[in-house]
């Protein structure tokens, strides 16, 4: 199957907009790029998209959230479900920066870790 | 008459710009310092910017906000420097005598051999838009519902569009989403967007939001709270186009339209400021007009790129403590003014007779393509920075060279030039 | 039964509602906004007019200047701001002249002291900003400013130490004679008193009409104004009036109280009372009117643009007295400008009529206003210093543009008319005011009011009921589990 698709390039601030022709989901060509970058990204973007996901979640006996990130980018199709998961749930005290809040969030294999200290 | 306490040097404000300007001048061996700082952590706007993207730069790596700052906080505590919280600066004077006060100190006066204004930004409020229409709730600044969200846990509504494409607008967009609010349009009054490529994909792209640029909101509705907005199409005067009005039902409006120098302090300071930047005036040393008061950050001219103000404020920071020394004496200098399609470059002047490198910072006045940015000296060139793009989203930096700088023997201007 | 209901809680209604708690009865106070001075005393140009515009002989010229010449001692029993500030109507040609003029003899004739028409070179050296095109001015040094909703905030608590009931978002719907007392239907039920007075701002004709055979016209009148932050230098010093027209006063521009510089106020008929929104062509047309007054003038430094409405009577004068052809109620209806300047005196005046006709007797003690502490912003260091021994919460700085503490926060929502939304503590004491307006402060303040009312953050309000600021916590907006 044919598709073609229109990014923008993220890598700087020309903001490329790329023209992937995909044939049954790999990439066949990059245009309008302006540098090897732009179809490196094309690459990644069109065959398998990732996102950090950074959120917040509750902490116990306290209405001031807990800020979280992903330890690495998660597949971007994940992220609302990911979101959902990390809305159910909820955190005690103390709580150190890079310790796991949820292990393996949506069968990911990443782990959910603090971006901050709950003292 | 009230006692008063020494120090060597007063920072005000514990963001990332109080911080890395006290590690600095702690390193060159100031001890008798202090920051001062008005929340009840340091940390400034970045413990509530909970996305990554920060310290690339610096650290070589993509943190988050908090992430950021604790780096620095963690320095500063294994330094042993005082972050005094809680502390709100009331007044800092031409001699340098700082005025703050807490609910555990009480009204405090400060003798500071140097000041350094590390206060950070604000975000422009709707009333400096001007935009008509009730005075409903449900405007708040990007900001203010970011607090909310990230820090309080609250959420500020379920319908949103948000006026401005800058990178808090966009960040906040992305963030209501997945909280769980619809966001119906971003709207920008520019024909392009001021924010990064990468948070134009990631935060409105991702979640199919529009982006309309050459718009702006034309009124805002509602009695009591935001009941709907009005958006037109605005021509090449940023006047509105009649007849082009579109509505959207929200019942939030976040407003993310620009950041303004918070420079009360410096004012009071009698520090002279740039109508362009709304920051001091500095040296190259980050010294303002008044001997021994230095400022650096946001403060000073708005950033895009926290590791540019942790770099501008660790030079502000060394040179402080050169001052405390009396390591910086006075010297004549050459100014630095802005040329054809330039804004606001910093410092706005340099002194005669050093060889170090000095960084000029500014912003492109508009989108320029395949272009470059020009430093001259009494018509000459003496520096040349080649860009493919050069935005106003984007802060440019020239540095000049040591053995440059030494030979200034006039004042300088840098402009744009397109081609070549 | 209650004694005597006041309907409003404006300016107005709380100078009457000051005045009658004097006198030994059960008062209570219906407000269909959420708090004192929803109306046309939030939002009007904050002047104590010196009372040289009105036409002699009427209830606005007498009650103006008797009003005015109240307001020093007023303001400092009560701890209202207020300055003297004088003001100066500019005339732009010779038929100006002429106006102003009229407005001297008028003055005079009303009892203004000190009026007199100055040169050019005079009001140049007296305000070198003003416009070339000026040729001569009315200097009225009598004229002063003030904070009108502080004023009606001021008399308020004063009127609840007196044991005066205020009731918020209460609306009167209808009212009626039963005979021997009055029946009541508000939004929250029915009521009965003895005694009723009306001074229900723009909707005090819907309800004298109701009970009254002789009809009352009241136009809503709209004005839109700016406000710009405070500078370093105030423009003028005084308030600048242009010559007036038959909508009003015209365009001014004024310095306030507190140091913001205000432009406005433009003069719209309105069909819809509460339309208190702004309009495009209102906001230029205020930016047109005065750069005549002043070239320079900028809104780059505006810290909003607001509109209120002004109730304006066909007859063009305030309806003031006994309410024709009804039972024991009074009114106080048509205030319009200079309904603020005027009010102390209107408040006087019904207390004086109410009391010789039913003959009321006098409190043995009358109790004073609980002093109203000066704003943290206004001490003295030596003064901050000692307020922040005494209570430790004066040295946490809330409001960061108007330096508003959080001592004064609660203390503003503990009154005896306190604070209940985030407008009613802005209004009380700056916070939010200024430059960031609010920003900063909102999430702070909305904290604070949770904790004083003992109500959820979901709860706390703008200012109206309904104008909510939070709708959940992010865990329940994710139909997650409460955080």
């Amino acid at each position: 199957m044919l598709e073609e698709r229109i990014i923008t390039c993220i890598n700087c601030p020309m903001g490329c907009r790329m023209n992937v022709q995909l044939e049954d989901g790999a990439v066949k060509s990059v245009t309008g790029n302006t540098c090897k970058r732009g179809e490196t990204y094309a690459h990644q973007e069109c065959t398998m998209p990732v996102r950090m996901v950074t959120a917040v979640v509750a902490v116990k006996d306290s209405p001031m959230p807990l800020s979280v990130k992903t330890r690495t980018p998660i597949p971007k199709a994940k992220i609302f479900e990911c979101m959902k998961e990390l809305s159910r749930v909820t955190v005690s005290r103390p709580v150190h920066e890079k310790d796991v809040v949820l292990e393996n969030v949506c069968g990911t294999g990443v782990d959910v870790i603090a971006t901050r200290n709950l003292l | 008459m009230m006692e008063h306490l020494k120090k060597d040097l007063v920072i005000v404000g514990g963001g990332p710009a109080g911080l890395a300007a006290a590690i600095a001048a702690w390193e060159d061996g100031i001890r008798n310092l202090v920051v001062l700082e008005r929340e009840h952590q340091a940390g400034g706007i970045l413990r509530q910017c909970i996305h990554n993207g920060f310290g690339l730069h610096r650290f070589g790596e993509e943190l988050t906000g908090p992430e950021y700052a604790q780096r620095d906080i963690d320095r500063a505590k294994e330094l042993g420097i005082p972050i005094q919280c809680d502390t709100t600066v009331l007044e800092v004077t031409e001699e340098r005598q700082v005025t703050c006060v807490s609910e555990q100190e009480g009204l405090q006066i400060i003798d500071a051999g140097a000041v350094i204004l590390s206060m950070g930004c604000r975000e422009r409020p709707r009333g400096a838009l001007g935009t008509p229409g009730t005075r409903c709730s449900g405007v708040f600044t990007a900001g203010t519902a970011q607090k909310f969200v990230n820090l309080e846990g609250y959420m500020p509504g379920k319908r949103v569009v948000i006026l401005g494409s800058g990178d808090i607008g966009l960040i906040m967009a992305r963030r209501m989403t997945l909280q769980g609010a619809k966001v119906l349009a971003c709207v920008e009054l520019m024909p392009f967007s001021s924010g990064l490529n990468r948070n134009i994909v990631q935060c409105l792209e991702d979640y199919n939001i529009p982006l309309y640029l050459s718009h702006t909101v034309t009124k805002i509705e509602g009695r009591d709270r935001l009941t709907g907005i009005e958006v037109s199409e605005v021509g090449p005067d940023r006047r509105p186009i009649p007849g082009t009005q579109m509505h959207f039902d929200c019942d939030t409006l976040l407003l993310s339209v620009g950041l303004l120098p918070e420079n009360e302090l410096t004012r009071g300071a009698n520090v002279t400021i740039s109508p362009v930047t709304s920051g001091a005036e500095v040296e190259d040393t980050l010294q303002t007009d008044r001997p021994g008061i230095f400022a650096c950050g946001n403060v000073l001219h708005v950033h895009d790129l926290v590791d540019f103000v942790s770099e501008e404020s660790f030079r502000a920071g060394h040179a402080a403590a050169a001052f405390v020394r009396g390591n910086l004496p006075k010297a004549e200098t050459v100014r630095v003014s802005d040329g054809e399609g330039v804004r606001g470059v910093v410092p706005q002047k340099i002194r005669k007779g050093i060889s170090e490198e000095v960084r000029l910072m500014f912003r492109p006045a508009q989108v320029f393509k395949k272009a470059s940015a020009v430093v001259e000296c009494n018509g000459r060139e003496i520096a040349r920075k080649r860009a493919m793009i050069f935005t106003p989203g984007e802060m440019a930096v020239v540095p000049l060279k040591a053995d440059v700088v030494a030979g200034l023997d006039g004042d300088v201007t840098v402009r744009m030039e397109v081609g070549s | 039964m209650t004694d005597l209901i006041i309907i409003g809680a404006g300016v107005v209604g709380c100078a009457v509602a000051r005045e009658m708690s004097r006198y030994n009865l059960e008062i209570r106070v219906l407000e269909r906004g959420h708090d004192v001075a929803e109306g046309a005393s939030k939002a009007n140009s904050g002047i104590v007019h010196a009372g040289y515009d009105a036409v002699p002989g009427t209830l606005k010229a007498k009650l103006n200047v008797e009003g005015a010449k109240m307001y020093p001692e007023m303001c400092r029993e009560l701890g209202v701001p207020y300055r003297k500030n004088g003001a100066l109507v500019l005339a732009f040609s010779e038929d100006d002249r002429g106006t102003l003029q009229k407005l001297l003899q008028q003055g005079i004739d009303n009892g203004v002291e000190e009026l007199r028409i100055i040169e050019k070179e005079e009001l140049r050296s007296l305000e070198p900003n003003v416009s070339e095109d000026a040729v001569c001015a009315l200097l009225v040094p009598t004229s002063g400013i003030t904070s009108p909703y502080e004023m009606a905030f001021a008399l308020a608590d004063h009127a609840a130490v007196n044991g005066v009931a205020f009731e918020m978002n209460t609306k009167v719907e209808h009212m009626a004679w039963d005979g021997d007392h009055w029946v009541l239907e508000t939004n929250r039920g029915r009521t009965e008193a003895r005694m009723v007075i009306n001074c229900a701002g723009f909707d005090s004709a819907r309800l004298h009409d109701e009970i009254s055979s002789r009809k009352l016209h009241i136009t809503h009148r709209r004005g839109q104004y700016y406000i710009l932050d405070h500078p370093d230098v105030l423009p003028f010093d005084r308030t600048m009036f242009q010559c007036p027209t038959r909508m009003g006063k015209g365009i001014l521009v004024a310095p306030t109280v507190h140091g913001n510089v205000l432009l406005g106020p433009t003069a719209e008929d309105l069909d819809d009372g509460l339309d208190t929104e702004t309009t495009q062509e209102g906001l230029d047309a205020i930016l047109k009117a005065c750069r005549l007054t002043w070239p320079k003038v900028s809104v780059r430094t505006a810290v909003t643009n607001f509109s209120g409405i002004r109730a304006h009577e066909a007859g063009g004068d305030f309806v003031i007295g006994p309410v024709e052809g009804a039972g024991k109620a009074w009114e106080a209806a048509g205030l319009e400008s200079p309904g603020l300047s005027a009010a102390p005196a209107v408040g006087k005046m019904l207390a004086e009529m109410v009391a010789a006709s039913e003959h009321l007797e006098k409190k043995a003690e009358f109790r004073a206003p609980i002093p109203r502490p000066r704003p943290f912003n206004e001490m003295t260091r030596e003064e901050q210093k000692a307020a922040i021994e005494k209570d430790p919460k004066m040295g946490v700085v809330i409001c960061r543009c108007e330096v508003v503490t959080e001592a004064e926060i609660r203390a503003a929502i503990r009154r005896p008319v306190g604070a209940t939304s985030v407008d009613g503590v802005k209004r009380r004491t700056r916070a939010g005011m200024g430059r960031c307006q609010g920003g900063f402060c909102s999430p702070r303040v909305v904290e604070i009011l949770s904790e004083e009312l003992g109500k959820p953050m979901t709860e706390i309000q703008k200012g109206s009921e309904g104008s909510w600021l939070l709708c959940g916590t992010i865990s329940e907006a994710m139909g997650g589990q409460e955080a």
